[in-house]
């Protein structure tokens, strides 16, 4: 996995001397099994396939902490977004299902729009996640501020949208 | 000064006031916006935690496009934003085979990846003097906390404009504005981001340390750049507030929508009547500081926002 991961970021899972810096800084570290220096050290024992049975790596907001402060350009939240990357492509992640629900809505919206519409994240996301009541009685208030626009608009250039993601993703792998 | 403008997703959206103030203090300080035309999402978290390449793909046509229309520079009010086009401009030029490929993939042999990415942060930062000048209601003994979360300043290679861990230029923006920024812990903590939808405990949890970090430092209002940030303090303000003997009442204002008030434009021009947290104290300082000035004239007050259905 390590080599794998090498290969992907350019990152040595090796040259973490595990100071442990990464993880004292890390936000979500306190709802992590394996904070940023563990995954580190897993890499580093040959027992990467570990982080694929933990939701650990889905639960960084990749707010780079961990990377501004590592004393050895380590690049911890490079290497937890490589390893969602070969998650997602062997269709197997343990991410919290709300998570994957978002993270699929959002890149559909995108897919279908080239941008963003946010009240068709927020539907589909509800329908792929089954959170369904969450918030909805927020939406009047967001409506009356004017925060929500009802209806999507495509970009002309969807086309060129949907072959970037034809091009990097493989058939299917996002969704 | 003119820009190619990319204001993205949200600030078509549930950022509206980010766009409408930062286009209403454009014209005092004789910004030139011209939105670049048929952009795209930057893909934003889901992107990157998806695939790289994709990452740097959607961003890449979007800096493309500014490149055709003729902009040297593109500025990305949006944090999010921000990070991702810099991310994908400071990859393509640290990785020239990364360049070709995606060069291939847009099917722009054209594109050279010349146009520079500038946050609205560092933009005003170094329109400080001209900001003094301007400036006709100071915000004189406002106390100001200036938060900067993740994405304006880390990682420091790909953003640069200021230091990642004691950043300083949201401060002289504030300062420009004659108003005091308070000196506190967490201006640098994430807010939990896009789990605002997907993991709201946790982004609640952030957010009420921020928050009573900044009220601890004696902070009376909280600026920031970021949608995102915007939408977990202001919005999840009253979910942040439940477990707290009185609500935080923290005005979650946006750089810009400060500054605005501090060049003498009105409220609702700068979308202060779109916040969840009235920013009502922040309005009535400004609005008795002018009264003092003009000898006691009415300045038009904000119409209360609109009440959240429980």
């Amino acid at each position: 996995m390590a080599d794998e991961i090498q290969e992907l970021t350019g990152i040595a899972a090796a040259s973490c001397y595990q100071c442990g810096k990464c993880s004292a800084g890390c936000p979500m570290v306190g709802e992590m099994d394996f904070g940023p220096h563990k995954i580190m050290r897993l890499l580093q024992l040959g027992r990467g396939e570990k982080l694929f049975e933990d939701e650990s790596i889905w639960l960084c907001l990749t707010c780079e902490t961990c990377t501004a402060r590592c004393p050895n350009q380590c690049d911890p939240a490079r290497v937890i977004d490589g390893l969602r990357e070969i998650a997602i492509r062997r269709f197997d992640t343990k991410a919290p299902k709300r998570i994957s629900a978002f993270r699929r809505s959002f890149l559909d919206q995108i897919r279908r729009n080239g941008r963003l519409f946010e009240f068709g994240l927020v539907l589909d996301y509800k329908l792929k996640s089954g959170d369904l009541f969450s918030d909805v009685t927020s939406a009047p208030a967001m409506f009356l501020r004017g925060k929500l626009a009802l209806s999507p608009r495509r970009i002309k250039g969807i086309r060129d949208v949907r072959r970037i993601f034809d091009a990097c993703l493989e058939s299917g792998e996002e969704s | 000064m003119r820009l190619g403008y990319y204001p993205g997703c949200s600030l078509h959206a549930t950022a509206r006031d980010f766009d409408e103030s930062f286009r209403a203090v454009a014209g005092p300080l004789g910004i030139d916006l011209v939105e670049i035309e048929d952009w795209a999402c930057c893909g934003a978290t889901a992107a990157h935690n998806t695939n790289r390449l994709l990452s740097i793909a959607l961003p890449a046509r979007t800096l493309a496009l500014a490149q055709e229309q003729g902009f040297d520079a593109v500025l990305a009010p949006c944090a999010a934003c921000y990070n991702r086009l810099a991310t994908a401009r400071h990859a393509m030029e640290q990785d020239p085979e990364l360049k070709e490929q995606i060069v291939g993939i847009l099917k722009r042999p054209a594109f050279t990846n010349q146009v520079r990415v500038i946050s609205v942060v560092e933009l005003l930062r170094d329109m400080a003097a001209t900001i003094k000048e301007k400036v006709v209601q100071p915000l004189a003994d406002m106390k100001v906390a200036c938060y900067y979360g993740c994405l304006l300043v880390r990682p420091h290679e790909v953003t640069g404009f200021d230091d990642d861990e004691d950043p300083r230029s949201m401060e002289e923006v504030v300062k420009a504005t004659g108003a005091s920024p308070v000196m506190w812990e967490k201006r640098l903590e994430c807010c939990g981001g896009g789990f605002s939808l997907s993991r709201t405990a946790s982004v609640v949890r952030l957010g009420r340390a921020i928050l009573e970090d900044a009220r601890k430092a004696g902070a009376q209002v909280m600026v920031l750049a970021c949608p995102m940030c915007h939408n977990n303090l202001d919005f999840r303000q009253k979910a942040i507030s439940k477990y707290r003997e009185e609500p935080v009442g923290m005005p979650i204002l946006y750089v810009t929508e400060l500054l605005g008030l501090a060049l003498g434009l009105a409220p609702r021009d700068l979308g202060l009547h779109r916040h969840y947290v009235s920013p009502q104290p922040v309005i009535e300082q400004v609005a008795a500081a002018t009264r003092s000035l003009a000898g006691g004239e009415q300045p038009a007050a904000l119409p209360a926002p609109p009440r959240e259905e429980a």
